[in-house]
């Protein structure tokens, strides 16, 4: 069934859509990530225009951010209070990042750049979470090599401004989640993404944040972040595409509910060896656009979308 | 005042009757209506030629019909290798391009219209992309627009349909013209050209609207005009559906 989106001014099957919503729902769920990084380039690949994609993305991670949340914040998995404080760094990072996009768009280099930022966030991320959950792995199956737990008193714990994180279990510094939340407030505007794919792991391996609480964590602040990229866009650009949007999230709704039940099943290990995977998949892909010679060497450009 | 209306009508008469034969042409609809479940339309158009009962045949008659959208401004970017990743180098700014443009023909339009005569009359679609003024550091601008018409054949927004016009005892004729669902809105220009001996001796031209229609205009006109509404309403649809989700979710316990 075709279906003609409004704003991208294309005709797409309705069922594609739907199916891509799921799908990328159940990463979301399981990992706590947005899916905004699979999503946005699976967008463009099927022919929505970029800068249609990257605001419709941030509307439909909104919903699917919000129906893990609940699902999470029900079994106590989110700490508000770390939240907030990534949120004040995310929404300032988001202002900024709208207005290095707008800069680079008029020079014609947004597509390298954001690629670029795929390739260099998603290829770090994704080896160290790698080899940090095959040692884990090993570990676990391995107990007479049992790792002896020390809380690591490194600069971060120096600090000023520390705070008290109940849910967490931590009293440090709020100057480290405030620049997490920065970074990937930047990002998020820049590369049409939640964040949650660099907010996770920095949360558990710069805070020392438990993962039980960092998917709900990280969901409740994207929440937030993509809901003002989305007015941003929407009141900017005029790139928001609603049908798009709606059936995005009722398959990324769905997904989500379905991907939350999933990740309480797995171990932490798993789960987090299975997005890593994910993670440097799309990043390979991403990097072989760039090296590779393209079929076509020319591109079109609208110009801004009015 | 009268008189001299009659006059100038009077010879507008002589002067169309000077030509031998006229076209006259028909739509197989008067608009295209973007629907929700819009995938491209089919546009059917026929018509006649009429002759001059003295009129001799010389040599054939030719037909060519060219559908146009809305002509837009953009940019056509080159990439090329630096240390190892491909990269835009090289843009190129087009002044004017149609966003969709079809030219049927009843054989090859090469041959049934002439150089000057597609200069002059901007058939081809190559004629009637406009590129002026651009940077002396670009060595092939050409290949740009080749680069802009390449893309938009495989996107089926621009056609060349040779051989794909009927014509029936050099009168009739008749073709269809497929839209491609990624249309763009706007007035549609459909030009009627009849030829002979490479020369274009007869033309005229209509229009067919595009439009949105139903809730696809309803969404679009309310991203246009309220802006801000139409984010929150965005918003709202997706914290509802999020929330509904979840709660269904819990409610049957997966």
């Amino acid at each position: 069934m075709q279906i003609y989106l409004p704003i991208a001014e294309v005709s797409i099957n309705a069922f594609l859509l739907l199916g891509l919503g799921g799908l990328v729902g159940i990463l979301s769920g399981m990992f706590g990530v947005g899916g905004g990084f699979l999503m946005t380039p699976l967008l463009f690949f099927i022919g929505i225009p970029p800068a249609v994609a990257v605001a419709t993305e941030a509307n439909q991670i909104v919903a699917s951010s919000f129906s893990g949340f609940l699902a999470h914040f029900r079994r106590k998995n989110v700490d508000i209070k770390m939240g907030f404080v990534l949120l004040v760094g995310g929404l300032i990072g988001a202002a900024i990042g709208v207005q290095v996009f707008a800069l680079l768009r008029e020079i014609g280099q947004v597509d390298l750049l954001v690629k670029l930022c795929y390739v260099l966030f998603l290829g770090i991320i994704g080896i160290l979470m790698f080899f940090e959950s095959l040692r884990a792995i090993r570990r676990s199956k391995n107990p007479t090599h049992k790792r002896i737990i020390k809380k690591r008193h490194n600069w971060i714990h120096n600090l000023p401004f520390k705070a008290k994180f109940r849910t967490s279990g931590l009293y440090i510094s709020v100057i480290p989640p405030t620049c997490i939340g920065f970074i990937v407030g930047i990002l998020s505007a820049i590369m049409g993404v939640g964040g949650g794919f660099i907010m996770v792991p920095a949360m558990i391996y710069l805070l020392g944040m438990p993962t039980k609480v960092v998917v709900g964590t990280s969901l409740f602040q994207i929440i937030f972040v993509t809901a003002f990229a989305t007015v941003m866009h929407a009141t900017t650009n005029y790139t928001v595409d609603m049908a798009l949007a709606v059936l995005l999230l009722i398959g990324g709704v769905l997904g989500a509910q379905i991907g939350t039940r999933i990740g309480l099943r797995l171990k932490a290990e798993q789960l987090r060896i299975l997005l890593s995977l994910i993670v440097m998949l799309v990043c390979l892909k991403i990097a072989g656009d760039l090296v590779l010679e393209p079929k076509e060497l020319f591109s079109l450009d609208m110009g801004i979308t009015h | 005042m009268i008189v001299r209306v009659v006059t100038f009508l009077l010879s507008l008469m002589i002067a169309n009757n000077a030509i031998a034969e006229r076209l006259v042409a028909q739509l197989s609809k008067e608009e295209v209506a973007i629907t929700a479940n819009f995938d491209g339309s089919e546009i059917f158009i026929y018509g006649a030629i009429k002759h001059d009962e003295s009129d001799k045949i010389i040599s054939p008659l030719e037909v060519v019909i060219t559908v146009s959208g809305p002509t837009e401004k953009l940019y056509v970017r080159k990439k090329s290798k630096h240390a190892l990743i491909w990269l835009n180098t090289e843009t190129i700014e087009i002044d004017s391009a149609p966003s969709f443009y079809a030219v049927a023909s009843t054989g090859n339009l090469k041959e049934i219209i002439n150089n000057t005569e597609n200069l002059k009359h901007k058939i081809s679609i190559r004629e009637v992309i406009r590129s002026i003024g651009n940077p002396a550091t670009i060595k092939n601008p050409t290949d740009f627009t080749e680069g802009l018409i390449r893309i938009r054949n495989q996107n089926n927004l621009y056609q060349d349909l040779d051989n794909s016009i009927s014509l029936t005892d050099e009168t009739l004729f008749a073709t269809t013209i497929n839209l491609p669902s990624n249309l763009v809105e706007g007035e549609y220009t459909i030009r009627f050209l009849l030829a002979r001996d490479g020369k274009v001796i007869d033309q005229l031209s209509t229009t067919i609207p595009v439009n949105k229609v139903g809730l696809e205009r309803w969404i679009f006109d309310l991203s246009r005009q309220q802006p801000l509404i139409y984010g929150l309403l965005s918003l709202f649809i997706a914290i509802f559906a999020g929330w509904l989700a979840s709660a269904v979710f819990r409610y049957i316990r997966i």
